[in-house]
């Protein structure tokens, strides 16, 4: 069998992925050497359309540099997926691991609350919940973790459900160790396959989540954001369609880039599902 | 008899098998139960090897998980050393763990596969506050040679070995923390047979080097013949005859016993007819009335039908048949028909 790398790495489509991910994420960590100006300055004539003399994307209605948008939106939205992906991920990682290894009530009192979340509309209740706490960065990563965490909550019950069955495990329980020692040190770690494909996968539903309520106004105040650039365009799409169509392609090519990236981790992690 | 380390006193266990509550409801169905294990009474002295045999389905692997406190009993006592541990608090129990182990089937899935060799071996020593960093290292390496294996396998992944190494890793951990009694649920089962005496006879060895006992489950009767030096036999749960090792293998009291020896394979090839067992387990969930044997057995007579036989003690040990109690002769002319 092919080892984990030769799997990943070999794979062309992972490639496209990881070159257009990892040119985003330089641009977002670099964002102030790129652009040095900030983004909602106003540093030319309105609907200058792309190719302009110095500027390259064009410019919005107001004379904003889209390029200099979409490299500083690049900083609020990756920064806000992924923090709101790694807190779904630990809140839906212990729910769901306490679920699959207690059983019983627990399981049935952590699944039911699951299932509460899972059937409210998310999109809706996240635009509540970014309406009640006031916009704000800390707040929009709070409502997309809040809407995402159900699925891992899930994948992970199953998993150590289905790990807790295993001898190991047993002996591990004669052999002394407590609850939590059992949980984390020896079933856990035997689940992170399917979390690092779901987790990778979720990412590139924050973003769209984060564009979405940015486009509807509810984004971080003062921070330059693609879906806010959509939002601010949409309605001079007859005039300047690259104000709408420019950090839109770029939503499309990044959550592409992020998809590619989780499948080829799911083909590399789970070699015998790929070959199905 | 000397004093025994474990004594188990009409142990019971049931488990719940009904359908989810609303289709219960629905369907107007009863709770549903099956018993595994029934009224189980037997005692392991120090130092003896102690074998549990049974076709699949008689509780065999149920007494085995209930002893080292995987599963919990429906009724009955478990005694350790004197001490009731179905009656123990939690903090004295965890002390009374150190002293006994267990070794699973399948070397395959009883070995974390994201943990290397030497952390699986210490885990116990860490756990019971036995040894830390340096000294655990040691130990683990001394252990590993006890085994057959390397020091210095410590550093590899389970995944590097064979079965047979692997069942060699799983007793080094259960031996880690010095335990009296170790629990086999069959160890040898999931392995070839040429490694199945490697393994046996290194179990032998530790036994007399450390003055171990065991409790050792198996079906394989040509194994159970090596290793034990007490044999309780298993159907459906109840123990239907206990003997010593070499006694029940001459003198077979209960009739399950003899179909079951029947049924081993004559390496001397004597020439002796092979008799193949007959029937299959009955289901647990409705078992036969009386004795749970009836409709297999040879012997069999209208009263086994309605009444439970009583274990009583026999020649060679312990049996529960009517047709073992001295009724036999009246058993016997009703059963040749």
């Amino acid at each position: 069998m092919k080892s984990f790398n030769a799997r990943f790495y070999g794979n062309p489509r992972v490639y496209l992925g990881l070159i257009w991910l990892a040119a985003v994420v330089i641009v977002a960590v670099f964002a102030g050497v790129f652009a040095p100006r900030d983004p909602f300055a106003i540093v030319g004539q309105p609907f200058l359309p792309p190719g302009s003399e110095g500027f390259l994307l064009g410019t919005d209605s107001l004379g904003r540099n889209v390029m200099a948008g979409l490299i500083h939106g690049a900083r609020t939205t990756l920064m806000i997926a992924v923090l709101s992906t790694v807190a779904a991920v630990a809140f839906g990682t212990v729910l769901g691991a306490l679920a699959g290894y207690y059983g019983g009530i627990v399981d049935d009192i952590l699944m039911r609350l699951t299932e509460f979340f899972q059937t409210i509309p998310w999109f809706l209740f996240a635009i509540v919940l970014v309406a009640i706490l006031s916009p704000s960065a800390m707040n929009l990563v709070i409502a997309i973790a809040v809407v995402s965490w159900p699925p891992i909550a899930r994948v992970v019950r199953a998993e150590v459900m289905a790990v807790k069955a295993r001898e190991f495990v047993q002996a591990a329980v004669v052999a002394g160790q407590r609850d939590m020692g059992i949980l984390f040190g020896q079933i856990l770690p035997n689940t992170l396959s399917p979390l690092i494909v779901t987790g990778s996968l979720m990412v590139a539903t924050a973003i769209l989540i984060e564009s979405a309520l940015s486009f509807l106004g509810l984004g971080a105040p003062g921070q330059m954001s693609w879906g806010f650039m959509i939002g601010a365009g949409r309605s001079f799409l007859r005039d300047a369609w690259w104000l709408v169509t420019v950090p839109g392609v770029v939503i499309l090519l990044t959550v592409l880039a992020i998809n590619l990236i989780g499948e080829g981790l799911n083909d590399a992690l789970n070699p015998r599902l790929a070959d199905l | 008899m000397a004093e025994p380390l474990l004594r188990v006193e009409g142990l019971w266990r049931r488990f719940d098998v009904s359908k989810p509550w609303l289709n219960r409801v629905i369907e107007r169905e009863k709770p549903q139960f099956l018993t595994a294990v029934a009224d189980v009474t037997f005692e392991i002295a120090r130092g003896e090897t102690f074998a549990l045999v049974g076709e699949s389905g008689s509780g065999k692997s149920t007494i085995a998980r209930m002893i080292v406190g995987l599963l919990g009993a429906s009724d009955g006592r478990i005694l350790f050393d004197g001490k009731d541990m179905t009656a123990l608090p939690a903090s004295e129990l965890r002390a009374l763990r150190r002293r006994f182990q267990m070794i699973f089937q399948d070397p395959f899935a009883s070995l974390n596969p994201r943990w290397r060799v030497g952390d699986i071996i210490a885990e116990p020593l860490r756990t019971f506050g036995l040894a830390t960093g340096a000294a655990a290292e040691a130990e683990v390496g001394r252990l590993l040679e006890t085994v057959g294996l390397s020091a210095k396998d410590a550093e590899k992944f389970p995944h590097e070995f064979s079965g047979g190494q692997r069942q060699r890793i799983a007793i080094a951990r259960a031996l880690s923390s010095k335990p009296e009694f170790i629990v086999c649920d069959e160890p040898t089962s999931a392995l070839d047979v040429s490694v199945q005496a490697q393994i046996l006879n290194l179990m032998r060895d530790l036994q007399d080097e450390f003055g171990l006992t065991y409790l050792f489950i198996s079906h394989d009767l040509s194994v159970v013949r090596h290793m034990a030096t007490r044999i309780g036999v298993l159907y459906l749960g109840r123990l239907v005859e206990t003997a010593e090792a070499k006694t029940l293998f001459r003198e077979p009291q209960h009739p399950y016993t003899r179909m079951l020896l029947d049924a081993v394979p004559d390496l001397a090839l004597s020439g002796r007819r092979r008799k193949p067992v007959t029937g299959e387990i009955p289901n647990p969930i409705s078992p036969p009335s009386g004795c749970a044997f009836h409709p297999r057995c040879p012997l069999v007579h209208d009263r086994c039908r309605e009444t439970l036989p009583e274990p009583h003690s026999t020649a060679t040990g312990m049996a529960a048949c009517f047709a073992t109690k001295g009724d036999r002769a009246e058993t016997e002319t009703a059963g040749t028909a």
